[in-house]
């Protein structure tokens, strides 16, 4: 028996058999705000886990000492039934206090850091340092034969600026994963 | 303040929360509550034989209480035993707390002797779990638990207590001091939603109710607000197998149960509705059959007090997030308030649509003199018991379908079965959890003998703590349920479904101490009935049923609502290669 039951519909009802494909896809980061205990990454990286969600970043660390409070930035992609419905589950998780979907909820500033390690001589490593000039990477590190480049901005700039990076030597990518905040007050 | 061991503790602050009794197994890493526990006379302990059937017998106090249930079991083997039980009471959102030992602190991490990693293993089982790292703060965080276990959707948490924190000293924190959990689940439901839900009742011309568990969870009052609306509109009630005894189901109202094994009359009227208000329930894929073709001309409205129930599976025109008594006593009133209004004309016309659909009489089945047919059993078990103090339980498979079909229940809490995660081996410890907490009362377990044999050590405990439980076992010799699907989609090749060198049920009896009766003759089966129900004790009853007996009407896989089986004839081709791959 071909059934050729296609990847993800399991997030539907077991008599859904849709191409999940038929919506369009969708990527929403989304910003949650978890009491900053034992486990609570655990609770809702196993949430995506396991209900079949994606996961495109992750990005957590406490924002609020006093009041033991994390923000967790999730880069999710899911038609707009899904990312309904992961948003309202991590809305129930117990230590969540608060779910702000960045991507339709107003407008948003969203940056991510990297550091990319370009090694190469001679014309190779003139031009990555040119090109990082425009770019407005810093260079934070140097030795005779590599940069070590740091550079903040959208995920689309790092990955223009990899791309550009990876024919001149681009030895090795660090990203922190998107952060963001909605804009005005 | 008090100063006082963790131990101590842990039983003061289930005395705090009017804890009565606890289901449980000692070891090594729960000894210090043990030994508190023996120290006082407040809370009965009930011992079991395995951890799940302390985690189920709970599940059944707490379904036929509306009280939380309360496990108490050792670290390592003692709280994995108990994954499955919370695995099911999360399906089912059944509150239950349950406190793990764990080993000592300084020994978490390094493979201790019967370590486990509780937290880890149990945190999708859980509505929530705690690993309480310091004596300080255990009192505040089992009342949070008590809290999070009963508050908005119920469901099971656990509490990880290591054991050097049971034997340290701290102050008490009543369960009236601690600071106010962040977590409130809305309950109240948006007035406006609930006019717009109204117009609607209005003017519906085929209107249906549809309820589920939420029901029940939300309380016996909720279940008279149904009625009260039901009886008042003279819309049509269907119910979940979760949310049975909600509506009587002698009530004039009362369609029976819905889904894949639901009644004719509820299923077309499901598919026929032009307004669907469910309340509680979750469109779980046993209810929808094929979603695409699922009510296709009906306006959805949908009830819950969990948001993310909520165009989950099924896209719903309205949205009402709230308790049930809430939204339905919000309902009642508005409706009232605006005059009581109805489409009589049209609702006249649908309900005779829906006689029409009860005179196909979907339940009729082949009659027998020389064997005993399950819905033969189940119908001579509902007429010797249904006017008594009754509560049943059951196992999984066809003589939980054919329970659900051919007993009646005339009110919530009266019935525990395990709907979501299907639990074989249920049925018993549940029975035993009900019959502690309703020590009169009569508690039966229609059970099928492959999922009886799964918690069967329990019956020791019925023994021991005088639950005159009475195990109503339809043996078949067969997984019954697996057997009718090999028959409907694999050719009629009956893989490792059969019951092979069972035990003869009538001596397991007498070796438990209890009363075994077998019956194979349907002349002889009411007699039998009442020796049962006559015994002061335990029963293990062996009734024997026809063994190759399917369980109809029944949506094939893959269908929807208006393509049922109903017998035998329909079986040939029914399944299709799509629907061979669902379960």
């Amino acid at each position: 028996m071909a059934l050729n039951i296609k990847h993800g519909s399991s997030s539907h009802s077991a008599y859904d058999l849709r191409d999940p494909n038929g919506e369009i896809i969708e990527s929403h980061t989304l910003a949650i705000m978890v009491d900053n205990e034992s486990g609570v990454l655990a609770r809702v990286i196993g949430l995506f886990a396991g209900r079949g969600y994606n996961i495109e970043s992750l990005t957590v660390a406490e924002v609020d000492h006093a009041g033991h409070r994390s923000r967790i930035t999730i880069v999710t992609t899911g038609t707009a039934r899904v990312i309904e419905q992961i948003k309202a589950q991590l809305g129930r998780l117990v230590p969540v206090h608060e779910v702000r979907d960045l991507t339709i909820e107003g407008p948003s500033v969203q940056r991510e850091l990297a550091l990319f390690k370009v090694a190469g001589k001679g014309d190779a490593r003139i031009e990555a340092l040119r090109l990082a000039e425009i770019f407005r990477a810093n260079v934070v590190d140097s030795t005779l034969e590599s940069f070590v480049f740091e550079m903040t901005g959208t995920a689309e700039k790092i990955d223009a600026f990899a791309d550009l990076m990876r024919p001149l030597g681009l030895a090795e990518i660090a990203r922190t994963g998107v952060a963001g905040l909605a804009r005005g007050a | 303040m008090t100063q006082m061991t963790g131990a101590n503790m842990v039983v003061q602050a289930l005395k705090d929360q009017g804890v009565e009794v606890v289901f449980g197994y000692p070891g090594g890493s729960v000894l210090p509550i043990y030994d508190a526990l023996f120290q006082q006379n407040d809370i009965k302990h009930v011992l079991v034989r395995h951890e799940q059937g302390a985690v189920h017998m709970a599940e059944g106090y707490a379904r036929s209480t509306g009280k939380p249930g309360v496990v108490l079991v050792t670290s390592g083997p003692g709280a994995t035993n108990a994954v499955t039980g919370m695995t099911d009471a999360l399906l089912d959102s059944i509150p239950l707390v349950v406190l793990s030992g764990q080993v000592p602190t300084f020994l978490i991490g390094t493979d201790g002797f019967q370590e486990a990693d509780t937290v880890g293993i149990t945190r999708p089982c859980t509505k929530h779990n705690w690993l309480v790292k310091e004596t300080s703060r255990l009192s505040a965080t089992i009342h949070e638990a008590f809290h999070v276990a009963t508050s908005g959707r119920p469901g099971p948490v656990l509490i990880d207590i290591p054991k050097d924190v049971q034997f340290a000293e701290a102050d008490y924190i009543p369960r009236e001091k601690i600071k106010v959990p962040h977590y409130q689940p809305r309950t109240q439901p948006d007035p406006q939603a609930i006019e717009q839900l109204v117009e609607w009742i209005e003017t519906a011309e085929r209107p249906v109710f549809y309820t589920g568990g939420g029901i029940v969870n939300s309380g016996p009052e909720a279940s008279r607000l149904l009625r009260e609306l039901a009886d008042a509109t003279g819309i049509h009630v269907t119910s979940t197998l979760m949310g049975l005894g909600s509506y009587p189901a002698s009530g004039k109202l009362w369609l029976g149960m819905l889904g894949m094994h639901g009644l004719y009359e509820a299923n077309m009227a499901m598919h026929g509705c032009d307004l669907m208000v469910c309340l509680g329930a979750r469109f779980d894929d046993r209810i929808t059959g094929r979603v695409a073709d699922f009510s296709p001309n009906s306006t959805k409205v949908h009830a819950d007090i969990d948001p993310s129930s909520i165009n989950k599976i099924v896209r719903v025109d309205l949205g009402i997030v709230g308790d049930m008594t809430a939204t339905l006593q919000a309902t009642l009133d508005l409706w009232n308030e605006r005059g009581r209004k109805l489409n009589h004309e049209a609702i006249a016309r649908w309900t005779d649509q829906i006689n029409e659909w009860r005179a196909v009489r979907c339940l009729r089945y082949a009659p027998s003199t020389t064997t005993i047919k399950p819905q033969y059993a189940l119908e001579r078990l509902e007429a010797l018991t249904k006017d008594r103090d009754r509560y049943i339980t059951t196992e999984v498979g066809q003589h939980q379908m054919w329970a659900a079909q051919y007993l009646g229940f005339e009110a919530p809490n009266r019935w525990m079965t395990s709907g979501g995660l299907g639990t074989m081996g249920y049925g018993l410890p549940a029975s035993i959890g009900v019959q502690v907490a309703h020590p009169d009362a009569l508690v039966i377990n229609v059970a099928g003998e492959a999922s009886w044999l799964m918690n069967m050590q329990e019956m020791g405990t019925a023994m021991q703590f005088r639950a005159p439980v009475k195990q109503f076992i339809m043996n078949n010799e067969r997984l019954g349920m697996v057997r009718q699907w090999q028959e409907l989609l694999h050719g009629e090749r009956y893989s490792h479904s059969w019951s092979e060198s069972l035990p003869d049920f009538v001596k397991l009896a007498e070796a438990f101490g209890c009363k075994g009766i077998r019956c194979s003759d349907p002349a002889e089966l009411d007699d039998a009935i009442m020796e049962m129900l006559d015994y002061d004790g335990p029963v293990i009853f062996d009734c024997r049923v026809e063994k190759h007996e399917n369980c109809f009407p029944m949506i094939p896989s893959g269908k929807p609502h208006n393509e049922m089986m109903m017998g035998e004839a329909d079986v040939q081709g029914a399944i299709g290669e799509k629907g061979g791959a669902l379960v």
